[in-house]
């Protein structure tokens, strides 16, 4: 099948216009294999080369003096002072949370994770923003309700595993959500300064290693699937969506931080969308090299995989990390002590491409730096929306709460301190589900010369207004540790 | 005193429960690696939180095959003091260290807040500094803590003064709102709350402490 002919309708298949296929054969200066193809698919389908948002994306301020990572790596780095710094990142897994609303939010939970040690950082804190449709309409009420459940027990379940509680977010219900719910999941985590690891490959000669869970057939096409119209075909997709295994992932997390300290790691870029292509051929490109890979050593829980699969395989849980040369042994050593297969699958080149190779023979060979960069971009016609986003900033905590914030983080790290996922998710969920009454927000807070945010000093309270639901008291708990939102009364309650 | 913390791979609240008695209470404490055959010179051991090997199966099923738990076996029998906190009580329950097994919560849902506790008994090492009058807010997180064994284990906990902690308010539909038991010899307790989570103000309580408070307190006095 690696010989398939490439027709305009594998082209069509791969959601590739011929355009985009012209330019990859001018680009490689021939026809491109079956695998190739795939490759291309994935790496220049709208979730990985963001062709239509870049254009606008670009416009976004991305520097300023406490930016010590903008964008181009894992998760994006802001200085803190006295230190430290913290990564985070926020991304979307809307499409795998509809067809397997379970699955679905729980990878999501975990790529996002990923992202955040990739860097370096140990995740202290996730955060969720939801969009589904109405719960109460009669037509697709049931359907909605089901996503629901699926994504909170998703999200619950991964990040109570991993061991990283869900530290709050925002839920709302519009019948413009019906068929496409929107899960994005936010990711923090800390670090110190010297500490920060790029997903950068360097150092021709340097060994290229592969480290987690076995690759599989799950995912394969998940990047383009991500990228393409919604339809209720797109059910059948279920198997393009990724099954998460949260346990592998703690032993990830702590092996790739330990793996770190030793100071022989080069770069590390976790295996999210596209996988193996997409970790290879962007830290090749990032540091200006080439990379070399023999399919054969890397693990598989197949038989009879083919390239193609191996290359666009999602299976959850991987990791890819160049060492340097001679110190391989000291990494490894750290992966065998969390019970973790790790194994060298190719090298650091210096001639700027991404050569794949099974049994000895070249399956692919793509220069890294067009394959990553050069997808075209679009400008695709857009209108103004109805209603602008407010441009005034959200008021800052107050110095209480700030200051608190500032005590708790350097803990954070030096304990490892970590909680476990929450309810606050479901709580919103709660408030907003029919046939609950709600009563006006505006019932409480009749005390005199309220200032927003308030803090009551008897219970250390804070009063919040929470989108969509009305002003909240949050319980100033353990910094990174299930706030509590309760509805508005005066006086706050102290339970 | 010189805690143990086994860590086994899964386990996420080792740092938490080194951090207690480590940074707040001062004293020594020893991560143990969980396929160590010995627990070195310990005073007390700690199973922390956490999904130990995945909790596969069932939860803490695997942990128990592990070999720091052989080890952990000889140190209870030897009268050490043992504490399994939510995911360690697994565990302990299913090496047989503890009667009764732990379900999931009738709700069938994770939970994840602050309860309040009553101590059932001062008499154990564990809870000698506490005050039955006292309620202890401390918090839970779990998907498996309801509490279930037989109408004859139950009598005899209650009859033998086992009962270390009980939910003010059941959150998770423990049988007779148990949320900690001691075994026979009173020197192995373990609880589904975390007291390891409450132990300074920024926490939300320093509640919790008063367990690894009794378990100092018993030390030095032995």
């Amino acid at each position: 099948m690696s010989a398939a002919l490439i027709t305009p309708d594998l082209i069509a298949q791969h959601q590739l216009t011929p355009q985009e296929y012209e330019k990859i054969v001018a680009l490689l200066g021939r026809e491109p294999s079956y695998t190739e193809l795939g490759i291309f698919s994935v790496m220049w389908s709208e979730h990985c080369s963001y062709k239509s948002s870049r254009l606008h994306l670009k416009k976004l301020p991305t520097s300023g003096n406490r930016v010590v990572q903008g964008p181009g790596e894992n998760a994006g780095v802001i200085d803190i002072g006295e230190g430290y710094v913290i990564a985070f990142k926020i991304e979307s897994h809307n499409h795998p949370s509809f067809i397997e609303p379970f699955q679905g939010a729980a990878t999501g939970v975990g790529g996002i994770l990923r992202d955040i040690f990739t860097m370096g950082a140990r995740p202290v804190a996730v955060l969720d923003s939801l969009r589904f449709g109405r719960l109460d309409d009669p037509v697709t009420g049931v359907r909605n309700r089901r996503i629901l459940q699926g994504v909170v027990a998703g999200i619950a379940h991964y990040g109570n595993c991993f061991g990283v509680p869900t530290v709050g977010g925002e839920c709302l219900f519009e019948s413009c959500y019906d068929g496409n719910p929107l899960v994005n999941v936010f990711a923090l985590g800390v670090c110190r300064k010297q500490e920060v690891c790029y997903a950068r490959a360097a150092g021709v000669g340097n060994p290229v290693i592969y480290v987690g869970a076995r690759t599989g057939r799950d995912g394969i096409h998940g990047a383009s699937m991500a990228s393409a119209e919604f339809t209720e075909e797109s059910k059948q997709k279920r198997p393009n969506v990724q099954v998460g295994d949260p346990f592998l992932e703690k032993l990830l997390l702590e092996a790739c931080l330990e793996a770190m300290q030793t100071g022989a790691i080069v770069g590390i870029q976790d295996m999210g969308a596209a996988g193996l292509t997409c970790s290879t051929c962007e830290m090749g490109s990032r540091g200006e090299v080439g990379i070399e890979i023999e399919l054969d050593r890397v693990p598989q829980r197949e038989t009879g995989m083919m390239p193609y699969e191996i290359m666009l395989s999602e299976s959850q849980e991987r990791m890819l990390l160049v060492a340097e040369q001679g110190r391989e042994e000291e990494v490894f050593r750290v992966f065998r002590r969390w019970g973790l297969e790790a194994v060298e699958i190719g090298v650091v080149t210096g001639d700027g491409k991404l050569r794949v190779k099974q049994h000895g023979d070249v399956v692919a060979e793509i220069p890294n730096r067009e394959l990553a960069d050069g997808a075209p971009l679009y400008d695709r016609p857009h209108t103004q929306p109805l209603r602008r986003a407010p441009l005034e900033p959200p008021p800052l905590p107050d110095p209480a709460v700030q200051q608190a914030l500032r005590r708790s983080l350097p803990r954070a790290i030096s304990a490892g301190s970590r909680g476990s996922g929450n309810s606050t998710i479901i709580w919103c969920a709660a408030a907003r589900w029919p046939g609950r009454a709600r009563k006006p927000p505006s019932s409480g807070l009749r005390k005199p010369a309220l200032r927003w945010p308030y803090r009551s000093m008897a219970t250390g309270a804070t009063a919040i207004s929470l989108p969509g639901v009305g002003p909240c008291w949050r319980w100033p708990n353990r910094a990174a540790m299930f706030p509590r939102w309760v509805r508005c009364r005066w006086p706050p309650p102290t339970a | 005193m010189t805690f143990g913390v086994i860590v086994f791979p899964g386990s996420n609240r080792d740092h938490d429960a080194a951090y207690a008695v480590g940074k707040i209470l001062g004293q020594k404490v020893d991560l143990i690696w969980h396929d160590s055959a010995s627990l070195g010179s310990v005073d007390a051991v700690i199973l922390p939180g956490g999904f130990a090997y995945g909790d596969y199966l069932r939860c803490g099923a695997i942990a128990k095959f592990s070999p720091v738990m052989m080890a952990v076996r000889k140190f209870a029998a030897g009268g050490g003091l043992v504490l399994g906190i939510c995911n360690g009580f697994q565990i302990l329950v299913e090496a047989g260290l503890l009667p009764g097994a732990l379900i999931r919560n009738r709700g069938l849902r994770f939970i994840c807040r602050n309860v309040q506790l009553r101590p059932g008994t001062t008499n154990s090492p564990f809870t000698c500094a506490a005050s039955k009058e006292k309620t202890y807010r401390v918090p839970i997180a779990h998907g498996e803590g309801c509490y279930f064994a037989d109408q004859r284990t139950l009598d005899e906990l209650e009859a033998e003064d086992r009962v270390a902690f009980r939910y003010v308010e059941n959150p998770n539909g423990s049988l007779r709102d148990i949320a900690g038991i001691l075994n026979r010899e009173r020197n192995v307790m373990g609880m589904m709350p975390h007291p390891e989570d409450a132990t300074e103000p920024l926490m939300g309580s320093c509640d919790g402490l008063v367990v690894f408070q009794s378990m100092l307190t018993t030390a030095v006095r032995a």
